[in-house]
């Protein structure tokens, strides 16, 4: 195990797959000779070449296609986007090429491919570049999302996302870039899609979470023991297909949960993980269910309003609290 | 306009209370929210406030006076406001006392008290608990759990459990406080809610005293040949623990040695009297058994799994081995029919069942089975209960053996009884008790015509 950053874990991803399979091939703006806007891809033009590593104009539709074409054509790309909030130009050829084509082709293509890059908010890059997009992407048939909240994540998740056949979303965060955490180097582990992790065991709440919550579940978590009361934290990395037996397993144990997500209340992935409690463990809930999101509102560009609509661990501890029958 | 000052429900089993100390005299001005008086409780010492304003007109209850929910204490209105037909109309009776006019009629709860306050349009004196847990019930579920985290209402915390029904009536509960609650066999409606809106949540279960549990479980339920008696905790606790220790059915033995001279006896005069009148042991035993069996239902009993189900009838299943195995048909009633009845319809049972031509209704329904070995000359073995069936006995030879009778060595006829029983149905002294009255028959069978 070596302790290492979210960005050096999906580096050693990337070149482990490139280096073991030659149909890899990673594409994006400023990939190659920048090194990438966020260094994910460091080192990899020197090492595998520039038919490897291909940087493209500011064309997100454009290369987004020539991915999904790449694909059919036996390939297996990874499409870097520079932030998901500039992949809402390329939505066409993740939703409606990508994520169909298995399907509208009768199985013939299949659509070995990677999307990712930084999803949801950093600091202060308002309201166009803030978004958390993940109850979009998962909403797809035909697409599966993994978001990955710690380098070990981060590593064998995109490690099993390049492997797939199927497209893969995966999400990361510009905030996770810096953060470190054990990674094991062994370039055969692989941490299967759709398989939950309890990040951290106690009886008397569920936070279930993914992504960048993770950390902010774990923060609560820690703020939280201290009182007394003490939570698992479910951590879901593969949004879809979404490992339900794992969040019910953990709320049947505790009879209380809290969602922490990044994105808006409305529609979002704490929706569908309520809607799946209710489901398996009605009987097993002692109070309602209280999600944990970013406030319904644009991102705010001032610093004081942006601290106010992110979700955080003060507002996971009150929800805590509330679904505990504690007062605050 | 007039604002009654009626006697509230300031605790959720008060009836009545009474009024201590009145802090507001006749004539004082009066602003909402002041304290009027003292009241006792069935618990407490509370405070009783006003929600109106103007002047304390009528004080229409002594201090130490005791009255019922829902009675007019005094009257606030403005100074030169006409009070008559209200002090007259709705008088109130305070229990001791009889210086006031008629009843206003016995409120059932603070709902009812302020629903009725609200039908006069004057504002009443509402203890702020009353209103507070009024206003939560009132309150659309959806509208709470829809504040964002960001407002959560700690308010809710202190409302009343008496105010938490929701507008069908029941109790308002987490799903999982109703599971533990069925589980355990505690009455909601007994409960006070911990919860936001006075909602029952999972520690007002496990606080929830036994005392509430017992009072509400005992229901027994006659059911035409039979009733169930619900589990009490302890029995839950053998039936788990006993399970535990052995297989499904937690079984143990009781053997007894019974002296047949006196059965050896009636048998001989009765075929004596010819063939028609020839009865063997086992149905005589069998005779028996169904009479003790009558005697002890908590014996003619089976494990259902959440009770014991007691029977009022007997029904005597009695095994036969046939070539395959071995099948148990049953004498219904067998507590009920002559010796010779019994051994007509044993007899016949048995041959059919030999020849595999018994309806399936001719074995099934027992309550309680025989089994005996006897006539293989086994002098003592244990046999397997049938379940749901609660006991069975394992019947051994009649043998001749010395025993000690008034000090002299003297031969006798004996024959060793095993009983079977299941542990969370009968525990040791029961089964006891039974095979006394089992040996008080079966060593006097004219007990039998009794």
């Amino acid at each position: 195990m070596t302790v290492m950053t979210y960005r050096d874990a999906l580096n050693q991803a990337l070149r482990e797959e490139l280096t073991r399979d030659e149909s890899v091939f990673l594409m994006g703006e400023e990939v190659a000779e920048y090194n990438g806007a966020y260094k994910v891809s460091r080192g990899l033009l020197e090492e595998f070449g520039p038919k490897r590593i291909v940087d493209t104009p500011i064309t997100e539709l454009g290369f987004a296609g020539v991915g999904v074409g790449a694909a059919m054509a036996g390939l297996r790309p990874i499409i870097e986007f520079m932030t998901w909030n500039f992949a809402l130009l390329a939505l066409d050829q993740v939703v409606n090429a990508a994520a169909k084509m298995l399907y509208m082709s009768n199985g013939q293509y299949k659509m070995p491919m990677v999307f990712r890059g930084p999803n949801g908010a950093a600091l202060q890059l308002s309201a166009q570049h803030s978004q958390a997009w993940e109850s979009w992407l998962a909403h797809i048939p035909g697409l599966k999302v993994v978001a990955p909240g710690t380098p070990a994540d981060a590593k064998g998740l995109l490690k099993a996302a390049i492997r797939d056949d199927n497209p893969v979303v995966v999400l990361e965060g510009e905030m996770l870039y810096n953060t470190k955490g054990e990674v094991d180097e062994n370039p055969d582990i692989v941490i299967p899609l759709g398989k939950a992790e309890l990040k951290r065991e106690g009886d008397h709440c569920s936070i279930i979470t993914s992504g960048k919550m993770v950390l902010v579940a774990l923060q609560a978590a820690d703020q939280l023991a201290k009182q007394g009361v003490n939570v698992d934290v479910v951590d879901l990395r593969t949004i879809r297909p979404m490992d339900v037996e794992a969040i019910a397993t953990s709320v049947a144990k505790t009879n209380r949960a809290v969602v922490v997500e990044e994105g808006w209340e409305i529609c979002g992935i704490g929706a569908q993980v309520v809607d799946y409690i209710q489901r398996e463990c009605f009987d097993d809930l002692d109070a309602p269910v209280v999600r944990v999101h970013q406030a319904d509102v644009p991102m705010p560009y001032a610093k004081n309003l942006e601290k106010l609509a992110k979700p955080d661990a003060a507002k996971t501890i009150a929800a805590v609290k509330r679904v505990m029958y504690l007062e605050d | 306009m007039a604002t009654k000052v009626l006697m509230e429900a300031l605790s959720p089993t008060m009836e009545e209370g009474r009024l201590v100390k009145w802090l507001k005299h006749e004539g004082d001005p009066i602003k909402s929210g002041d304290v009027l008086a003292e009241v006792e409780t069935d618990k407490a010492v509370m405070e009783l406030v006003a929600r109106g304003e103007g002047v304390l007109r009528k004080q229409l209850a002594n201090e130490g006076d005791s009255s019922a929910v829902g009675t007019l204490l005094g009257v606030i209105a403005a100074p030169n406001e006409d009070i008559s037909a209200l002090v007259n109309s709705a008088g109130p009776t305070p229990v001791p006392s009889d210086n006031t006019p008629q009843p206003l009629g016995k409120a059932a709860d603070p709902g009812d008290v302020i629903a009725k306050a609200k039908e006069f349009e004057g504002v009443t004196s509402i203890p702020a608990a009353a209103v507070q847990s009024q206003g939560e019930a009132s309150t659309p579920p959806q509208e709470q759990e829809r504040r964002g985290h960001q407002r959560i209402d700690t308010s809710a915390h202190h409302a009343d459990g008496n105010g938490a029904a929701t507008p069908s009536g029941r109790p308002r509960s987490s799903p999982l406080a109703r599971r533990l609650a069925s589980e355990r066999g505690v009455d909601l409606n007994a409960l006070r809610g911990s919860g936001p809106g006075g909602r029952i949540v999972k520690r007002d279960i496990e606080q929830a005293p036994v005392a509430a549990a017992v009072a509400t479980a005992p229901r027994t339920a006659r059911v035409g040949d039979y009733q169930d008696i619900p589990l009490t905790q302890m029995r839950k606790t053998i039936a788990k623990r006993l399970g535990e220790s052995i297989g499904p059915i937690p079984t143990f033995y009781l053997t007894v040695e019974f002296d047949l001279t006196r059965m050896a006896e009636l048998r001989e005069a009765m075929i004596a009297q010819g063939a028609e009148y020839k009865v063997s042991f086992n149905d005589i035993i069998i005779k028996a058994t169904a009479t003790a069996l009558a005697q002890h239902p908590e014996v003619n009993a089976h494990w259902t799994g959440d009770a014991i189900r007691q029977f009022n009838r007997v029904h005597i299943g009695m095994a036969v081995a046939v070539e395959e195995g071995l099948i148990t048909p049953v004498i219904f009633d067998a507590n009920e029919k002559g010796l010779s009845d019994i051994a007509a319809e044993a007899r016949e049972l048995a041959g059919r069942a030999r020849e595999r031509r018994l309806k399936p209704e001719e074995y099934t329904g027992s309550t309680f089975s025989v089994s005996n070995l006897g006539m293989f000359g086994i002098d003592q073995f244990t046999a397997i209960i049938n379940p749901p069936e609660a006991g069975i006995l394992a019947i051994g030879a009649v043998e001749e053996k010395p025993v000690v009778v008034d000090g002299d060595l003297v031969i006798r006829k004996r024959l060793r009884v095993t009983m079977s029983c299941d542990h969370r149905v009968i525990d040791g002294a029961t089964g006891a008790k039974f095979l006394q009255t089992l040996r008080r028959l079966i060593e006097n069978p004219l007990m039998l015509v009794f």
